[in-house]
């Protein structure tokens, strides 16, 4: 099952490393991770999605995340009411041509054309993990060059 | 102040009368510091023993230890001792230079990243940037350190930070706002306990490392007499509960006694006190005490419900929690039965061994020691079977007197660990049980032990094999003794050849002679016991089986 954890930091070096190094010792893969400062410049704000198999590896998980010294809290969302979005860029095969296509597609999505050249655009679209999922079978059509993503935002 | 006076100043505010460690480039102006320090420095001979031995001083005093080497090779030295620190809770401070500030990252000489080595391996770590956060940071570690469920926790201090000047200012409280241990257990989960306790009729209580660490002897011994519930302790519990009471089981598990085995398979209730079920305890999981509730008392919440489930978790401190159970618990569990069924198997079932007339048998020679001394000595140890039978035959009375590596169980512990019992406890007698193989890891600090006077004694019992692993050849892989016979030097002629005493022992009525000699000479003394080759460590419960499946050896 997919978790989307959130864990407030000291936002100090070495960190990342610790929290980062809870999962991989255990053989979990990170599936996204971002992490940013917050209002207080002191604390750093990481959203983590994990997918685990077994959960009760993944409350051991957030047990150990909570022993850490530099972790001040930590969420599990899964079973709480939470907004989340992602942010992606993609470069897309494109002409004017393909203009109502597009359009039509982001009518229906939080998203725009911010670079367009020649025969390729780069569109931005924000969305929960299910829109982006649609979304990016949409564009799909298109030809994807090019993706990055941030990883999922989440909060309460 | 330069940054390494700041250290020393900051470690004798914090209490700390002794350091172990060795010198390097790297921490040259922290030594030039040390050189009229009135903090004691002593200079080991090998970094694993420096760990070790601080490690040995705060399992034998409470006390944090700390430990002092250079950068790369002295620090990567210290891991095995940091790990086997972190995986007992022993409360440690790992000081280690490293290279200057602006050299970090560049493959410099004798660089090492320190603080990523031991990430997994220590409580917390730092590395020193700027000489004005030393003194907080030297605060913060010494407090993370002993607090909540202890553990290691390293600095790492540049060279320039050494050396760099400051005013030096000293927080006289340390507060950690990410890091806040609970003490006190909740109030309804005390409540929930205390129903389960008076309405059981087979209770055990299962005590480990937590209780020594907590402090919490009295408090279990009251508990225990006043419910009137056996108990049996982890490797770690060891002199948490008097080893002669008659209400004690003796240690549980892989190498624990049968009856206590057989007392917590049958229970109705286990009452875990500072213990984690770790697999060498519970065994075969799903086969583990099948009729039994489980309240689990632990400081540590990632410990609760890790391995087993648990009935009532309590977090907090096991001292605390048990003077609240006491308090609290009005009706009383009617126990007779159980205490008698209890009776029967410690009678079915005792530990014992076959002695002999010609040969010289280990538990002979810990029946003899513990004859000699009652519980009033620390006992240390190595790892393998001589450390298992210094489990089973000697009677620990008191916490802190039995120090040896359960989680990690390092080969070449006991030997500095017992250097720093005997420097945190002067006043104490002080053994190291070693097999043959232990000692030869970290023998070099005989050299530390005559130099500094510090009179350890250590019991050799030789066998010619790595026995425990020998032991696991034998009973599966048909007794095909791939690479388990070791040779060792003449123990006698080396110890002599550092300024020890040498003496050998092959014959059973020189064990006692020899052990009263030993207790007798102002030095450190090398007993050599000749012991039965191919004795065995029972019982034993093989690997993947339930806990009251044991190999029984001989009746
Ligand atoms: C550093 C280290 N290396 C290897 C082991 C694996 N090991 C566990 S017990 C043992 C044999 C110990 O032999 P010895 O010290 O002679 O004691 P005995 O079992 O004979 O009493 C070995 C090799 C270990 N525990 N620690």
């Amino acid at each position: 099952m997919r978790h989307t954890i959130s864990v407030l930091v000291e936002n100090k070096f070495g960190v990342l490393s610790r929290v980062a190094g809870l999962f991989s010792a255990r053989g979990y893969n990170i599936a996204s991770l971002a992490v940013s400062e917050t209002l207080d410049p002191s604390v750093s704000y990481m959203t983590i999605v994990v997918d685990a198999k077994d959960e009760k590896i993944l409350e051991q998980i957030t047990k150990q995340l909570n022993k850490l010294i530099d972790v001040i809290t930590v969420m599990d969302f899964t079973k709480k009411e939470h907004i989340d979005r992602e942010l992606v860029l993609a470069k897309i095969n494109y002409t004017s041509k393909d203009k109502p296509k597009l359009e039509a597609i982001f009518s229906k999505f939080v998203g725009k054309i911010v670079q367009h050249k020649a025969d390729t655009a780069i569109v931005e679209a924000v969305g929960d993990e299910q829109q982006i999922k649609v979304l990016l079978e949409e564009l799909n059509k298109f030809g994807i060059k090019e993706l990055v993503r941030t990883g999922k935002l989440a909060i309460e | 102040m330069i940054g390494a006076s700041i250290l020393l100043e900051s470690l004798k505010r914090v209490g700390v009368d002794v350091i172990f460690g060795y010198p390097g480039g790297q921490v040259l102006p922290i030594f030039d510091q040390l050189y009229d320090s009135d903090i004691k420095f002593i200079l080991i001979r090998h970094e694993q023993g420096a760990a070790h031995a601080a490690d040995g001083y705060a399992r034998a005093t409470g006390k944090v230890g700390v430990c002092l080497s250079t950068s790369g090779p002295g620090a990567t030295n210290l891991v095995t001792g940091i790990a086997t620190a972190y995986m007992d809770s022993i409360p440690m401070v790992a000081i280690t230079g490293q290279v200057g500030t602006h050299l970090i990252g560049n493959d410099a000489f004798q660089e090492a990243d320190v603080t990523g080595i031991t990430r997994p391996i220590t409580k917390h770590n730092y590395l020193v940037k700027d000489v004005k956060d030393l003194a907080q940071i030297i605060a913060e570690a010494f407090y993370i350190a002993s607090s909540g469920r202890p553990g290691p926790v390293l600095i790492d201090i540049p060279v320039d930070v050494q050396r760099a000047d400051t005013e030096f200012i000293w927080p006289e409280k340390v507060e950690i706002r990410s890091y806040q241990p609970t003490y006190s257990g909740h109030p309804g989960q005390v409540k929930k306990a205390v129903k389960l306790i008076s309405g059981s009729k087979k209770p055990v209580i299962y005590a480990g490392g937590g209780i020594i660490t907590s402090g919490a002897e009295i408090e279990l011994k009251k508990l225990a007499e006043k419910i009137q519930a056996p108990v049996t302790t982890t490797f770690m519990g060891l002199g948490g509960f008097p080893g002669t009471h008659k209400l004690f089981l003796g240690m549980l598990g892989m190498h624990g006694t049968a009856y206590a085995n057989h007392a917590v398979m049958g229970s109705d209730l286990i009452i875990a006190i500072g213990a984690r079920f770790d697999d060498r305890v519970t065994g075969r999981l799903d086969t583990f005490a099948p009729g039994a509730k489980v309240i689990h008392i632990d400081i540590d919440p990632s410990s609760i419900s890790k391995n087993i489930r648990v009935d009532v978790p309590v977090v907090g401190d096991a001292k605390n929690i048990i003077d609240e159970l006491i308090g609290q618990i009005t009706e009383l569990p009617d126990t007779g039965e159980w205490l008698k069924t209890v009776e029967n198997w410690k009678k079915k079932h005792p530990l014992t061994y076959k002695d002999s007339t010609t040969m010289l048998k280990p538990q002979y020679i810990l029946q003899q020691l513990w004859d000699l001394t009652k519980g009033d000595a620390i006992i240390c140890t190595e790892v393998g079977q001589s450390q298992m039978w210094a489990c089973q035959w000697y009677q620990y009375q008191a916490p802190r007197t039995f120090i040896s590596s359960g989680g990690l169980g390092t080969m070449g512990f006991g030997f500095p660990a017992a250097i720093g019992a005997k420097l945190g406890c002067p006043g104490k007698e002080v053994f190291n049980i070693a097999g043959d193989g232990s000692i030869q890891m970290n023998i070099q600090e005989l050299a530390t032990c005559v130099a500094n006077k510090i009179n350890v004694k250590v019991l050799i019992f030789n066998n010619g094999f790595l026995g425990m692993v020998r032991q696991w050849q034998e009973l599966f892989y048909k007794k095909r003794y791939s690479f388990t016979p070791i040779t060792s030097p003449d123990y006698v002629l080396l110890a002599e050849s550092y300024g020890a005493v040498g003496i050998r022992v092959t014959k059973k009525y020189e064990v006692r002679p020899a052990l009263e000699k030993a207790i007798q000479t102002n030095n450190t003394v090398f007993i050599d016991f000749r012991i039965e080759p191919e004795e065995n460590v029972y019982p034993m419960v093989p690997a993947g089986k339930a806990i009251n499946e044991m190999i029984e050896g001989l009746a």
